[in-house]
Protein backbone atom coordinates (compact mmCIF):
# COMPACT_ATOMS: atom_id res chain seq x y z
CA UNK A 1 0.00 0.00 0.00
CA UNK A 2 3.01 2.36 0.74
CA UNK A 3 4.22 1.51 -2.56
CA UNK A 4 1.28 2.39 -4.34
CA UNK A 5 1.02 5.39 -2.73
CA UNK A 6 5.00 6.37 -2.97
CA UNK A 7 4.47 5.79 -6.65
CA UNK A 8 1.63 7.79 -7.08
CA UNK A 9 2.87 10.88 -5.20
CA UNK A 10 6.25 10.34 -7.73
CA UNK A 11 3.53 10.61 -10.32
CA UNK A 12 2.47 13.41 -9.24
CA UNK A 13 5.01 15.27 -8.29
CA UNK A 14 6.92 14.41 -11.88
CA UNK A 15 3.39 15.56 -13.42
CA UNK A 16 3.47 19.24 -11.61
CA UNK A 17 6.98 19.70 -12.16
CA UNK A 18 6.79 19.08 -16.00
CA UNK A 19 4.05 21.33 -16.01
CA UNK A 20 5.66 23.85 -13.75
CA UNK A 21 8.71 23.63 -16.03
CA UNK A 22 6.96 23.88 -19.63
CA UNK A 23 5.31 27.52 -17.51
CA UNK A 24 8.56 28.96 -17.11
CA UNK A 25 9.82 28.06 -20.73
CA UNK A 26 6.74 29.24 -21.82
CA UNK A 27 7.31 32.86 -20.26
CA UNK A 28 10.70 32.72 -21.33
CA UNK A 29 9.86 32.38 -24.61
CA UNK A 30 6.89 34.91 -24.23
CA UNK A 31 9.81 37.34 -22.96
CA UNK A 32 11.73 36.12 -26.10
CA UNK A 33 9.04 37.35 -28.43
CA UNK A 34 8.03 40.73 -26.98
CA UNK A 35 11.25 42.21 -26.96
CA UNK A 36 13.76 42.90 -29.67
CA UNK A 37 15.85 41.80 -31.85
CA UNK A 38 13.02 40.11 -33.86
CA UNK A 39 14.28 37.27 -35.57
CA UNK A 40 12.32 37.53 -38.80
CA UNK A 41 14.16 35.81 -41.37
CA UNK A 42 14.12 32.59 -39.03
CA UNK A 43 10.57 33.17 -38.77
CA UNK A 44 10.16 33.12 -42.72
CA UNK A 45 12.12 30.04 -42.94
CA UNK A 46 10.29 28.41 -40.07
CA UNK A 47 6.69 29.30 -41.90
CA UNK A 48 8.04 27.95 -44.84
CA UNK A 49 9.12 24.62 -42.73
CA UNK A 50 5.75 23.87 -40.90
CA UNK A 51 3.29 25.67 -43.46
CA UNK A 52 4.58 25.51 -47.22
CA UNK A 53 6.36 21.78 -46.45
CA UNK A 54 3.23 20.21 -44.75
CA UNK A 55 0.64 21.07 -46.86
CA UNK A 56 0.41 18.93 -49.35
CA UNK A 57 0.11 16.08 -46.55
CA UNK A 58 -2.10 18.52 -44.86
CA UNK A 59 -4.04 18.91 -48.47
CA UNK A 60 -3.77 14.74 -48.87
CA UNK A 61 -5.18 13.96 -45.28
CA UNK A 62 -7.95 16.44 -45.71
CA UNK A 63 -9.06 15.18 -49.14
CA UNK A 64 -9.03 11.60 -47.79
CA UNK A 65 -11.46 12.71 -44.95
CA UNK A 66 -13.73 14.29 -47.53
CA UNK A 67 -13.70 11.40 -49.20
CA UNK A 68 -14.25 8.97 -46.44
CA UNK A 69 -17.22 11.37 -44.84
CA UNK A 70 -18.86 11.53 -48.42
CA UNK A 71 -18.76 7.52 -48.66
CA UNK A 72 -20.60 7.29 -45.31
CA UNK A 73 -22.74 9.93 -44.67
CA UNK A 74 -24.41 9.53 -48.39
CA UNK A 75 -25.19 5.57 -46.75
CA UNK A 76 -26.72 6.93 -43.09
CA UNK A 77 -28.70 9.94 -45.19
CA UNK A 78 -30.04 7.69 -47.90
CA UNK A 79 -31.39 5.66 -45.09
CA UNK A 80 -33.15 8.68 -43.15
CA UNK A 81 -34.45 9.82 -46.75
CA UNK A 82 -32.33 13.05 -45.76
CA UNK A 83 -29.63 12.61 -49.16
CA UNK A 84 -30.14 15.97 -50.41
CA UNK A 85 -28.70 17.59 -47.29
CA UNK A 86 -25.70 15.30 -47.71
CA UNK A 87 -23.49 18.30 -48.96
CA UNK A 88 -24.28 20.28 -45.93
CA UNK A 89 -23.27 17.47 -44.00
CA UNK A 90 -20.46 17.04 -45.56
CA UNK A 91 -19.27 21.30 -45.69
CA UNK A 92 -20.25 21.60 -42.32
CA UNK A 93 -18.47 18.43 -41.04
CA UNK A 94 -15.32 19.40 -42.78
CA UNK A 95 -14.98 23.03 -41.73
CA UNK A 96 -16.41 22.66 -38.05
CA UNK A 97 -14.52 19.34 -36.87
CA UNK A 98 -12.70 17.49 -39.15
CA UNK A 99 -10.58 19.89 -41.26
CA UNK A 100 -9.24 21.45 -37.56
CA UNK A 101 -8.63 18.11 -36.36
CA UNK A 102 -6.92 16.61 -38.87
CA UNK A 103 -4.37 19.38 -39.46
CA UNK A 104 -4.17 19.41 -35.72
CA UNK A 105 -2.70 15.89 -35.47
CA UNK A 106 -1.05 15.78 -39.18
CA UNK A 107 0.96 18.70 -38.34
CA UNK A 108 1.68 17.21 -34.49
CA UNK A 109 3.09 14.32 -36.25
CA UNK A 110 5.28 15.73 -38.56
CA UNK A 111 6.10 19.13 -37.53
CA UNK A 112 6.40 17.77 -33.90
CA UNK A 113 8.58 15.31 -34.56
CA UNK A 114 10.56 17.23 -36.70
CA UNK A 115 10.79 20.02 -34.11
CA UNK A 116 11.30 17.70 -31.05
CA UNK A 117 14.07 15.83 -32.98
CA UNK A 118 16.01 19.03 -34.20
CA UNK A 119 16.49 21.17 -31.11
CA UNK A 120 17.25 17.83 -28.64
CA UNK A 121 20.07 17.02 -31.78
CA UNK A 122 21.62 20.53 -31.10
CA UNK A 123 21.19 20.17 -27.33
CA UNK A 124 23.05 17.43 -27.00
CA UNK A 125 25.84 18.16 -29.73
CA UNK A 126 26.16 21.71 -27.27
CA UNK A 127 25.05 23.35 -30.01
CA UNK A 128 22.23 25.71 -28.53
CA UNK A 129 24.61 26.25 -25.45
CA UNK A 130 27.03 28.27 -28.42
CA UNK A 131 24.15 29.89 -29.33
CA UNK A 132 23.66 31.08 -26.06
CA UNK A 133 27.55 31.30 -25.56
CA UNK A 134 27.29 33.47 -28.75
CA UNK A 135 25.16 35.78 -26.33
CA UNK A 136 22.40 34.86 -28.81
CA UNK A 137 18.96 34.48 -27.24
CA UNK A 138 17.68 30.97 -28.04
CA UNK A 139 14.26 31.38 -26.45
CA UNK A 140 14.09 34.06 -29.36
CA UNK A 141 15.88 32.41 -31.58
CA UNK A 142 14.73 28.72 -31.63
CA UNK A 143 11.73 28.70 -29.61
CA UNK A 144 9.52 31.49 -30.50
CA UNK A 145 10.51 31.60 -34.22
CA UNK A 146 8.70 28.10 -34.18
CA UNK A 147 6.02 28.21 -31.90
CA UNK A 148 4.56 31.43 -34.17
CA UNK A 149 5.59 29.93 -37.57
CA UNK A 150 2.50 26.87 -35.64
CA UNK A 151 0.14 29.36 -35.01
CA UNK A 152 0.28 31.29 -37.88
CA UNK A 153 0.58 28.56 -40.40
CA UNK A 154 -2.11 26.39 -38.51
CA UNK A 155 -5.40 28.59 -39.84
CA UNK A 156 -3.68 28.48 -42.80
CA UNK A 157 -2.90 24.76 -43.38
CA UNK A 158 -6.18 24.08 -42.06
CA UNK A 159 -8.00 25.65 -44.94
CA UNK A 160 -5.89 23.46 -47.29
CA UNK A 161 -7.46 20.71 -45.48
CA UNK A 162 -10.95 21.93 -45.96
CA UNK A 163 -10.34 22.81 -49.23
CA UNK A 164 -9.15 19.06 -49.76
CA UNK A 165 -11.76 17.85 -48.36
CA UNK A 166 -14.34 19.79 -49.67
CA UNK A 167 -13.65 19.24 -53.39
CA UNK A 168 -13.03 14.96 -52.80
CA UNK A 169 -16.27 15.12 -51.10
CA UNK A 170 -17.70 16.14 -54.12
CA UNK A 171 -15.76 13.99 -56.05
CA UNK A 172 -16.95 10.84 -53.75
CA UNK A 173 -20.47 12.45 -54.29
CA UNK A 174 -20.54 12.67 -57.67
CA UNK A 175 -18.67 9.62 -58.96
CA UNK A 176 -21.66 7.80 -56.78
CA UNK A 177 -24.12 10.27 -58.54
CA UNK A 178 -23.07 13.26 -60.51
CA UNK A 179 -23.50 16.65 -59.23
CA UNK A 180 -22.01 19.46 -60.30
CA UNK A 181 -19.33 21.27 -58.07
CA UNK A 182 -21.30 24.84 -58.37
CA UNK A 183 -24.54 22.72 -56.99
CA UNK A 184 -22.27 21.20 -54.10
CA UNK A 185 -20.89 24.55 -53.23
CA UNK A 186 -23.95 26.08 -53.53
CA UNK A 187 -26.04 23.10 -51.18
CA UNK A 188 -23.50 22.77 -49.11
CA UNK A 189 -22.72 26.49 -48.13
CA UNK A 190 -26.43 27.55 -48.21
CA UNK A 191 -26.74 27.53 -44.68
CA UNK A 192 -23.62 28.64 -43.25
CA UNK A 193 -22.14 31.85 -42.09
CA UNK A 194 -18.93 33.26 -41.61
CA UNK A 195 -19.71 32.19 -37.93
CA UNK A 196 -19.39 28.47 -38.59
CA UNK A 197 -16.14 29.02 -40.64
CA UNK A 198 -14.05 31.35 -39.04
CA UNK A 199 -13.85 30.29 -35.00
CA UNK A 200 -13.07 26.62 -35.97
CA UNK A 201 -10.28 27.35 -38.62
CA UNK A 202 -8.80 30.23 -36.01
CA UNK A 203 -8.89 27.65 -33.17
CA UNK A 204 -6.11 25.58 -34.63
CA UNK A 205 -3.82 28.89 -33.93
CA UNK A 206 -3.97 27.38 -30.36
CA UNK A 207 -3.29 23.94 -31.61
CA UNK A 208 -0.02 25.46 -33.35
CA UNK A 209 0.68 26.82 -30.00
CA UNK A 210 0.50 23.87 -28.20
CA UNK A 211 2.37 22.13 -30.86
CA UNK A 212 5.25 24.20 -31.10
CA UNK A 213 5.37 25.04 -27.46
CA UNK A 214 5.32 21.08 -26.30
CA UNK A 215 8.02 20.36 -29.72
CA UNK A 216 10.43 22.85 -28.33
CA UNK A 217 9.95 22.30 -24.69
CA UNK A 218 10.74 18.85 -25.19
CA UNK A 219 13.42 19.16 -27.59
CA UNK A 220 15.47 21.99 -25.50
CA UNK A 221 15.25 20.24 -22.43
CA UNK A 222 16.97 16.49 -23.66
CA UNK A 223 19.84 14.81 -21.83
CA UNK A 224 21.60 11.87 -23.32
CA UNK A 225 22.61 11.32 -26.89
CA UNK A 226 20.73 9.61 -29.49
CA UNK A 227 18.68 7.80 -26.83
CA UNK A 228 17.22 11.22 -25.88
CA UNK A 229 17.09 12.63 -29.07
CA UNK A 230 14.54 9.57 -29.82
CA UNK A 231 12.64 9.84 -26.94
CA UNK A 232 11.87 13.48 -27.34
CA UNK A 233 10.95 13.51 -30.66
CA UNK A 234 8.37 10.34 -29.76
CA UNK A 235 7.32 12.47 -26.32
CA UNK A 236 6.75 15.67 -28.63
CA UNK A 237 4.13 14.15 -31.03
CA UNK A 238 2.38 11.53 -28.28
CA UNK A 239 2.00 15.01 -25.93
CA UNK A 240 1.36 17.43 -28.88
CA UNK A 241 -1.49 15.15 -30.25
CA UNK A 242 -2.63 14.28 -26.94
CA UNK A 243 -2.94 18.19 -25.73
CA UNK A 244 -4.66 19.08 -28.99
CA UNK A 245 -7.50 16.35 -28.74
CA UNK A 246 -7.55 17.75 -25.25
CA UNK A 247 -7.98 21.74 -26.44
CA UNK A 248 -10.56 20.57 -29.18
CA UNK A 249 -12.80 19.77 -26.53
CA UNK A 250 -12.62 22.82 -24.64
CA UNK A 251 -12.63 25.07 -27.80
CA UNK A 252 -15.72 23.46 -29.24
CA UNK A 253 -17.46 23.98 -26.22
CA UNK A 254 -16.06 27.75 -26.05
CA UNK A 255 -17.02 28.10 -29.61
CA UNK A 256 -20.67 26.97 -29.43
CA UNK A 257 -20.92 28.86 -26.18
CA UNK A 258 -19.33 32.13 -27.69
CA UNK A 259 -20.68 32.02 -31.08
CA UNK A 260 -23.68 30.08 -31.14
CA UNK B 1 51.81 28.39 4.35
CA UNK B 2 49.70 30.18 1.42
CA UNK B 3 46.82 28.30 0.51
CA UNK B 4 46.13 27.68 -3.51
CA UNK B 5 43.75 30.58 -3.65
CA UNK B 6 46.42 32.76 -2.13
CA UNK B 7 49.02 31.56 -4.62
CA UNK B 8 46.41 32.01 -7.50
CA UNK B 9 45.53 35.63 -6.29
CA UNK B 10 49.19 36.33 -6.39
CA UNK B 11 49.99 34.80 -9.82
CA UNK B 12 46.70 37.18 -10.85
CA UNK B 13 48.85 40.20 -9.41
CA UNK B 14 51.14 39.58 -11.75
CA UNK B 15 49.06 41.62 -14.36
CA UNK B 16 50.15 42.76 -17.69
CA UNK B 17 48.21 45.87 -17.66
CA UNK B 18 48.29 46.66 -14.60
CA UNK B 19 44.91 46.15 -14.05
CA UNK B 20 41.81 44.34 -12.00
CA UNK B 21 41.69 40.58 -13.23
CA UNK B 22 39.45 40.12 -15.79
CA UNK B 23 38.18 36.70 -14.43
CA UNK B 24 37.86 36.32 -10.76
CA UNK B 25 36.07 33.25 -9.12
CA UNK B 26 35.60 32.96 -5.64
CA UNK B 27 34.18 30.05 -3.15
CA UNK B 28 32.00 28.79 -6.00
CA UNK B 29 30.28 25.57 -5.17
CA UNK B 30 27.87 23.50 -7.55
CA UNK B 31 26.62 19.89 -7.29
CA UNK B 32 24.25 17.87 -9.63
CA UNK B 33 21.86 16.40 -7.44
CA UNK B 34 23.92 14.53 -4.53
CA UNK B 35 27.20 14.82 -6.16
CA UNK B 36 29.25 17.91 -5.41
CA UNK B 37 31.53 19.17 -7.90
CA UNK B 38 33.03 22.33 -7.34
CA UNK B 39 33.71 22.92 -3.74
CA UNK B 40 34.67 26.16 -2.74
CA UNK B 41 36.79 26.70 -6.02
CA UNK B 42 38.33 30.45 -6.29
CA UNK B 43 40.72 31.22 -8.91
CA UNK B 44 41.22 34.40 -11.12
CA UNK B 45 42.76 35.49 -14.47
CA UNK B 46 44.01 38.52 -15.72
CA UNK B 47 44.51 40.37 -19.43
CA UNK B 48 47.33 38.56 -21.60
CA UNK B 49 47.57 35.27 -19.09
CA UNK B 50 46.83 31.80 -19.79
CA UNK B 51 45.91 29.93 -17.25
CA UNK B 52 45.12 26.16 -17.65
CA UNK B 53 42.82 23.90 -15.52
CA UNK B 54 43.91 20.35 -15.03
CA UNK B 55 42.51 17.32 -12.98
CA UNK B 56 41.16 14.19 -13.15
CA UNK B 57 37.59 13.69 -15.29
CA UNK B 58 34.76 14.83 -13.38
CA UNK B 59 36.55 17.56 -10.97
CA UNK B 60 34.25 20.31 -12.61
CA UNK B 61 36.68 21.94 -14.80
CA UNK B 62 34.38 22.20 -18.31
CA UNK B 63 31.54 22.83 -15.25
CA UNK B 64 33.64 25.68 -14.57
CA UNK B 65 33.46 26.96 -17.75
CA UNK B 66 30.00 26.46 -18.27
CA UNK B 67 29.54 28.88 -15.29
CA UNK B 68 32.10 31.33 -16.25
CA UNK B 69 29.95 32.12 -19.41
CA UNK B 70 26.62 31.47 -17.38
CA UNK B 71 25.46 28.41 -19.40
CA UNK B 72 24.97 26.97 -16.19
CA UNK B 73 24.34 28.85 -12.56
CA UNK B 74 26.59 27.79 -9.49
CA UNK B 75 24.69 26.87 -6.16
CA UNK B 76 26.87 29.61 -4.12
CA UNK B 77 30.00 32.10 -4.51
CA UNK B 78 30.56 34.76 -6.90
CA UNK B 79 31.82 35.16 -10.55
CA UNK B 80 32.85 38.58 -11.62
CA UNK B 81 33.81 39.28 -15.08
CA UNK B 82 35.53 42.91 -15.31
CA UNK B 83 34.50 43.09 -11.65
CA UNK B 84 30.99 43.04 -12.49
CA UNK B 85 28.91 40.15 -10.50
CA UNK B 86 27.46 37.66 -13.04
CA UNK B 87 26.33 35.47 -10.64
CA UNK B 88 22.07 35.49 -11.05
CA UNK B 89 22.22 38.04 -14.25
CA UNK B 90 18.65 37.26 -16.05
CA UNK B 91 19.77 36.04 -19.69
CA UNK B 92 19.43 39.22 -21.31
CA UNK B 93 22.43 40.80 -18.78
CA UNK B 94 24.36 38.25 -19.45
CA UNK B 95 24.30 38.79 -23.40
CA UNK B 96 26.50 41.57 -22.97
CA UNK B 97 28.95 39.64 -20.46
CA UNK B 98 29.13 36.89 -23.36
CA UNK B 99 29.97 39.14 -25.99
CA UNK B 100 33.27 39.84 -24.59
CA UNK B 101 33.93 35.84 -24.18
CA UNK B 102 34.55 33.62 -26.76
CA UNK B 103 34.23 29.72 -25.79
CA UNK B 104 35.56 26.34 -27.90
CA UNK B 105 33.37 23.99 -27.01
CA UNK B 106 35.25 20.54 -26.28
CA UNK B 107 33.13 18.85 -29.35
CA UNK B 108 33.52 22.33 -30.91
CA UNK B 109 29.49 22.60 -31.58
CA UNK B 110 29.20 24.39 -34.84
CA UNK B 111 25.92 24.41 -36.10
CA UNK B 112 25.26 21.57 -38.36
CA UNK B 113 22.76 23.27 -40.64
CA UNK B 114 25.39 25.98 -41.65
CA UNK B 115 28.63 25.56 -43.54
CA UNK B 116 31.87 26.62 -41.93
CA UNK B 117 31.79 30.02 -43.09
CA UNK B 118 28.40 30.30 -41.86
CA UNK B 119 29.21 28.92 -38.60
CA UNK B 120 31.72 31.91 -38.22
CA UNK B 121 29.81 34.31 -39.91
CA UNK B 122 27.06 33.39 -37.12
CA UNK B 123 28.18 35.54 -34.31
CA UNK B 124 28.56 38.84 -36.48
CA UNK B 125 25.71 38.80 -38.70
CA UNK B 126 24.04 38.72 -34.73
CA UNK B 127 26.47 41.24 -33.48
CA UNK B 128 27.93 43.39 -35.89
CA UNK B 129 24.73 44.48 -37.99
CA UNK B 130 26.93 47.85 -38.85
CA UNK B 131 28.92 45.41 -40.67
CA UNK B 132 28.08 45.21 -44.52
CA UNK B 133 27.31 42.06 -46.26
CA UNK B 134 30.89 41.98 -47.62
CA UNK B 135 33.06 43.21 -44.74
CA UNK B 136 31.47 40.18 -43.45
CA UNK B 137 32.65 37.95 -46.03
CA UNK B 138 35.95 39.41 -45.82
CA UNK B 139 36.43 38.99 -41.61
CA UNK B 140 35.24 36.11 -42.42
CA UNK B 141 37.93 34.45 -44.36
CA UNK B 142 40.51 36.58 -42.06
CA UNK B 143 39.49 34.57 -39.35
CA UNK B 144 39.66 31.50 -41.38
CA UNK B 145 42.87 31.98 -42.65
CA UNK B 146 44.07 32.82 -39.29
CA UNK B 147 43.19 29.08 -37.96
CA UNK B 148 44.37 27.65 -41.38
CA UNK B 149 40.79 27.17 -42.79
CA UNK B 150 41.00 29.44 -45.45
CA UNK B 151 40.21 26.71 -47.78
CA UNK B 152 36.90 25.42 -46.80
CA UNK B 153 34.18 27.84 -46.52
CA UNK B 154 31.68 26.13 -48.34
CA UNK B 155 32.27 23.00 -46.81
CA UNK B 156 29.85 21.65 -43.84
CA UNK B 157 30.85 20.48 -40.42
CA UNK B 158 30.27 16.82 -41.13
CA UNK B 159 32.52 16.71 -44.36
CA UNK B 160 35.86 18.06 -42.14
CA UNK B 161 37.82 16.44 -39.50
CA UNK B 162 37.72 16.89 -35.65
CA UNK B 163 41.16 18.60 -35.60
CA UNK B 164 39.46 21.11 -37.94
CA UNK B 165 36.38 21.26 -36.66
CA UNK B 166 38.39 22.82 -33.76
CA UNK B 167 40.02 25.63 -35.55
CA UNK B 168 36.61 26.36 -37.20
CA UNK B 169 35.44 26.61 -33.43
CA UNK B 170 38.30 28.41 -32.20
CA UNK B 171 37.46 30.79 -35.26
CA UNK B 172 34.18 31.29 -34.20
CA UNK B 173 34.76 32.01 -31.00
CA UNK B 174 37.30 34.37 -32.02
CA UNK B 175 34.82 36.58 -34.03
CA UNK B 176 33.66 39.02 -31.83
CA UNK B 177 37.05 39.85 -30.86
CA UNK B 178 36.82 38.87 -27.28
CA UNK B 179 38.78 39.97 -24.24
CA UNK B 180 38.36 36.27 -22.44
CA UNK B 181 38.61 32.99 -24.09
CA UNK B 182 37.72 29.86 -22.48
CA UNK B 183 38.78 26.70 -24.38
CA UNK B 184 37.16 23.43 -23.27
CA UNK B 185 39.43 20.61 -23.92
CA UNK B 186 40.85 21.79 -27.29
CA UNK B 187 43.21 19.55 -27.83
CA UNK B 188 40.97 16.36 -26.46
CA UNK B 189 40.90 13.57 -29.18
CA UNK B 190 42.98 14.99 -31.39
CA UNK B 191 46.39 12.84 -32.96
CA UNK B 192 50.39 14.66 -31.88
CA UNK B 193 50.36 16.24 -34.62
CA UNK B 194 46.58 18.15 -34.89
CA UNK B 195 47.35 18.93 -30.65
CA UNK B 196 50.62 20.28 -31.63
CA UNK B 197 49.34 22.81 -34.56
CA UNK B 198 46.35 24.09 -32.19
CA UNK B 199 48.42 24.65 -29.52
CA UNK B 200 50.89 26.64 -31.72
CA UNK B 201 47.31 28.39 -33.14
CA UNK B 202 46.26 28.95 -29.37
CA UNK B 203 50.06 30.82 -28.40
CA UNK B 204 49.52 32.59 -31.99
CA UNK B 205 46.47 34.06 -30.66
CA UNK B 206 47.06 34.91 -27.91
CA UNK B 207 50.75 36.57 -28.06
CA UNK B 208 48.84 38.50 -30.82
CA UNK B 209 45.58 39.33 -29.07
CA UNK B 210 46.52 39.33 -25.65
CA UNK B 211 43.64 37.93 -24.22
CA UNK B 212 42.84 36.31 -20.87
CA UNK B 213 42.32 32.36 -21.18
CA UNK B 214 41.48 29.61 -19.41
CA UNK B 215 41.85 26.85 -21.03
CA UNK B 216 40.59 22.90 -19.13
CA UNK B 217 42.48 19.93 -20.44
CA UNK B 218 44.09 16.77 -19.99
CA UNK B 219 46.94 17.19 -21.44
CA UNK B 220 50.08 18.15 -19.63
CA UNK B 221 51.95 18.45 -22.43
CA UNK B 222 49.99 21.47 -24.40
CA UNK B 223 48.93 23.12 -20.64
CA UNK B 224 52.77 23.55 -20.25
CA UNK B 225 53.08 24.65 -23.80
CA UNK B 226 50.16 27.24 -23.95
CA UNK B 227 50.29 28.54 -20.40
CA UNK B 228 51.57 31.00 -17.90
CA UNK B 229 50.52 29.17 -15.15
CA UNK B 230 48.42 26.26 -14.55
CA UNK B 231 45.91 25.22 -11.70
CA UNK B 232 45.19 21.44 -10.62
CA UNK B 233 41.70 20.87 -9.16
CA UNK B 234 40.76 17.78 -6.82
CA UNK B 235 37.68 17.05 -5.57
CA UNK B 236 36.12 20.31 -7.04
CA UNK B 237 38.82 23.04 -5.54
CA UNK B 238 42.43 24.18 -6.44
CA UNK B 239 44.96 21.64 -5.01
CA UNK B 240 47.61 24.18 -6.59
CA UNK B 241 48.07 26.93 -8.85
CA UNK B 242 51.56 27.97 -10.27
CA UNK B 243 53.90 27.95 -13.08
CA UNK B 244 54.74 24.26 -14.08
CA UNK B 245 58.08 24.78 -12.02
CA UNK B 246 55.93 25.28 -8.82
CA UNK B 247 53.76 22.28 -9.52
CA UNK B 248 56.96 20.02 -10.18
CA UNK B 249 58.52 21.04 -6.65
CA UNK B 250 54.99 20.34 -5.03
CA UNK B 251 55.31 17.68 -2.35
CA UNK B 252 51.92 17.44 -2.68
CA UNK B 253 50.80 13.66 -3.39
CA UNK B 254 48.09 14.18 -5.62
CA UNK B 255 50.01 16.87 -7.68
CA UNK B 256 53.31 14.89 -7.57
CA UNK B 257 51.03 11.58 -8.45
CA UNK B 258 49.22 13.65 -11.44
CA UNK B 259 52.55 14.81 -12.77
CA UNK B 260 54.00 11.25 -13.17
Amino acid sequence: MASVFCFGSGVCTGFLEWFGNLGIFFWQVLKAVVTPPYEWRELIRQMDEVGSKSLPLVALAGAAVGVVLSMETRESMTRFGAKSLLPSAIVFAVIQEMGPIITGLVVSGRVGAGIGAELASMKVTEQIDAIEASAINPYRLLAATRILACILMLPLLTVAADAGGLLMGWVAQTLAEPISLHHFINTGFSGATLRDFLPPTFKTAVFGLIIGLVACFQGMRTRGGAEGVGRAATNSVVLASLFVILADVVLVKLILVVFH
Amino acid sequence: MATAYDIAMEQAEIKQDGGAPVVAVENLQKAFETQKVLNGMSLSVSRGETLAVLGRSGTGKSVLLRLIIGLDQPDSGSIRINGQEIVGLALDGMGEIRKKMGFLFQQAALYDSLTIAQNVAFPLERHRGEMSRSERGDRVEQLLAEVGMEGDLDKMPSDISGGMKKRVGLARALALEPEILLLDEPTAGLDPISSGEIDDLILKLQRERQMASIVVTHDLHSARTIANRLALLDQGNVVIAGSFEDLERSEIKFVKEFLK
